[in-house]
């Protein structure tokens, strides 16, 4: 019936309006990165050479190595907290674990500026309380590994709770010790939690900036903090460049991430 | 037969209201097949878990050839368990999770696999061995985790409700080949079900637990023809329990009347439970017996009928017959001496119960 056509048409009209709305700016951003003229309003052409002034760039080369270490390091150290805790809680009484549960969901939806600061104030404290020490590259590491340990928990813990309650206890039947057992029995079995959770922090961690900008120490940056002081001088399509950059990187870890648990919903 | 596993004044408490176990004195032959029968909750698992090392008892002993066990960690004790779930490892296929035990114990691949493919023979799954266990029935899954536990060959095999996940007719099948294979292999059972009827069929001896206490333990038929108390009565197949009066050895008063039996030693004028199986009344005309009732209801249940009888003094006597009486009618009911068992009265606070079962 036409009508229907009519109407299911105005249905992707909508659902497409919808995605341009949300896409536009990014749309906009990757397009004027390869814009040759310098202003925002204007298309002189197509060019890579924002790209590569970019990986000329000292400081932005210097920025996205430690915007990498810190990614890397944060999602290992997360990945190993996290895997630990939430196998802690798991094997926890309904309402301690509970307690826990909703003290690890807290710092997910404390507003990023809260926690930056918070952390902020917290490594000063100990810095003057040791009289030695400095923001830098250590204290925006351990910010990263405190923001990512809660999701590496929220994607692990599914994977333990649907385990045979008796499979360690089995393996420590069949002759295993405590040790072995785990890393033979429990680890594949939750491995799928573990590497969607640590890629899952590796994207949280090349995505922060807020908590970043707070714990980072004098002379110390990383990519998202190089766009913004840039983005504040003024207008350089340098700036359009990074930022394809991380949204390409951060856009392919999420559909990782989702194909990860898709799997893990079809097995 | 010698003593193997012994199990002295064993208790276990979880907090400080809930005793689990309350000094439990249990031991076990070589080589027999012995089952811990009970309700949920009884303590049966606990027990089990004892055993093969996964809970540590909060007092006693627990010894194994004479020598104490209790400080060995589960790894390095001389059992294996096949849990109820199974608890298989599903990253690995049916061949690594049998040969997971001998691996652990470096033992030559070779070796390996010739034990395993005997193993995977033996419980009739023979080139079964690359299939993934999430694509198992249920059954199959069953026989993969008792070739997992058989292949490492262990002195004892702890058996936690594990045919509670399957369907009656196969039930009775494992039930059978559970049997077969602790006879074939000599291995001594341990085994774990509220499912008296599989208790009787399976067990050398079954231990009856209730409360953390074993209630009484012997060979099945004792179990069944001699229950020590109205728990035991209740719960191995079903009864008539009713309070009645001993006004001397051999003579039993109950419903009113005054009956022979063939137990003694209750002392003179004593208050006693009696049991009466419905299988053991037999139905006559009325005028015949001293029991006698209206028949309430008749329920069909294959092999025979149950009914349900109403004497006038209020007690309701279940009675399974391959002859139905119909309902309404009146009839009698006829005990003989070797039907009637007595218990001391009210050992567990069923004192006034009629036809429990």
């Amino acid at each position: 019936m036409s009508g229907g056509r009519v109407s299911s048409i105005l249905k992707r009209v909508y659902v497409g309006l919808i995605l341009l709305f949300l896409y536009a700016p990014i749309i906009v951003l990757i397009v004027f990165s390869f814009n040759a003229s310098r202003s925002r309003g204007r298309w002189g052409g197509f060019t890579l050479s924002w790209y590569a002034e970019m990986f000329r760039d000292r400081q932005i080369m210097g920025a996205l190595w430690n915007t990498v270490a810190i990614a890397v390091l944060s999602a290992a150290l997360a990945g190993i907290l996290g895997t630990a805790s939430a196998i802690g809680i798991n094997a926890m009484k309904k309402i301690p674990r509970k307690i826990m549960l909703t003290a690890n969901n807290l710092p997910v939806l404390n507003p990023d500026i809260v926690t930056g600061v918070s952390l902020m104030i917290l490594f000063i404290f100990v810095f003057n309380t040791l009289r030695a020490g400095s923001l830098g590259f250590l204290t925006m590491l351990l910010a990263h590994v405190a923001f990512n340990a809660p999701y590496v928990i929220l994607s692990v813990l599914p994977k333990l709770s649907g385990l045979d309650p008796n499979m360690y206890e089995a393996a420590l039947d069949l002759g295993c010790r405590p040790a072995p057992a785990f890393f033979k029995v429990i680890l594949p079995e939750i491995s799928q939690g573990i590497i969607s959770g640590v890629v899952l922090a590796f994207t949280l961690s090349i995505d922060d900036f807020v908590i970043s900008f707070f714990t980072k120490g004098p002379g110390f940056s990383n990519l998202s903090i190089i766009v913004y002081s840039m983005a504040r001088r003024g207008v350089n399509p340098k700036i359009n460049a990074v930022s394809t950059l991380i949204f390409v990187t951060v856009m392919l870890l999420l559909a990782l991430v989702n194909k990860l648990n898709g799997e893990k919903l079809k097995s | 037969m010698e003593r193997f596993i012994d199990l002295i004044k064993v208790s276990k408490v979880f907090s400080e209201n809930t005793v689990v176990l309350d000094k439990v004195d249990l031991y076990i032959n070589k080589n027999e097949f012995l089952t811990l029968l009970g309700p949920s909750g009884c303590g049966k698992t606990t027990t089990l878990r004892i055993i093969a090392g996964f809970e540590r008892p909060t007092s006693g002993d627990l010894q194994f050839e004479g020598r104490s066990i209790l400080n060995l960690p589960p790894y390095k004790r001389p059992v294996n368990t096949i849990f109820q779930k199974y608890a298989l490892f599903p990253h690995l296929n049916v061949r690594d999770n049998v040969a997971f035990g001998l691996r652990i114990q470096k033992m030559d691949e070779k070796l390996i696999k010739t034990k395993v493919e005997y193993m995977l023979s033996l419980v009739n799954l023979a080139g079964y061995g690359r299939r993934r266990i999430t694509a198992l029935s249920g059954g199959q899954q069953q026989r993969v985790a008792i070739a997992r536990a058989l292949v490492n060959e262990p002195e004892v095999l702890l058996l936690d409700e594990p045919l509670g996940a399957l369907d009656l007719k196969l039930r009775k099948e494992m039930q059978l080949e559970l049997k077969h294979m602790q006879q074939e292999l000599g291995i001594t059972f341990v085994y774990v079900t509220h499912d008296q009827e599989e208790a009787l069929t399976m067990s050398d001896t079954i231990a009856v637990m209730n409360d953390g206490r074993i209630q009484q333990i012997g060979r099945p038929e004792d179990i069944y023809n001699e229950p020590k108390n109205a728990f035991v009565a209740d719960f191995i197949g079903e009864s008539n329990i009713i309070s009645g009066f001993m006004p001397r050895a051999f003579v039993v008063e109950f419903s009113g009347a005054s009956f022979d039996c063939v137990d003694k030693g209750f002392g003179e004028n004593s208050p006693v439970d009696v049991v009466i199986r419905p299988e053991d009344i037999k139905l006559r005309p009325a005028e015949d017996c001293r029991l006698k009732g209206i028949v309430d209801s008749v329920t069909f249940k294959g092999v025979h009928y149950e009914m349900i009888v109403s004497a006038p003094d209020g007690a309701k006597w279940k009675v399974h017959s391959t002859k139905q009486a119909p309902a309404g009618s009146a009839v009698g009911l006829r005990v003989g001496p070797d039907d009637i068992h007595i218990m001391k009265s009210g050992k567990l606070g069923f004192g006034e119960t009629t036809g429990g079962g």
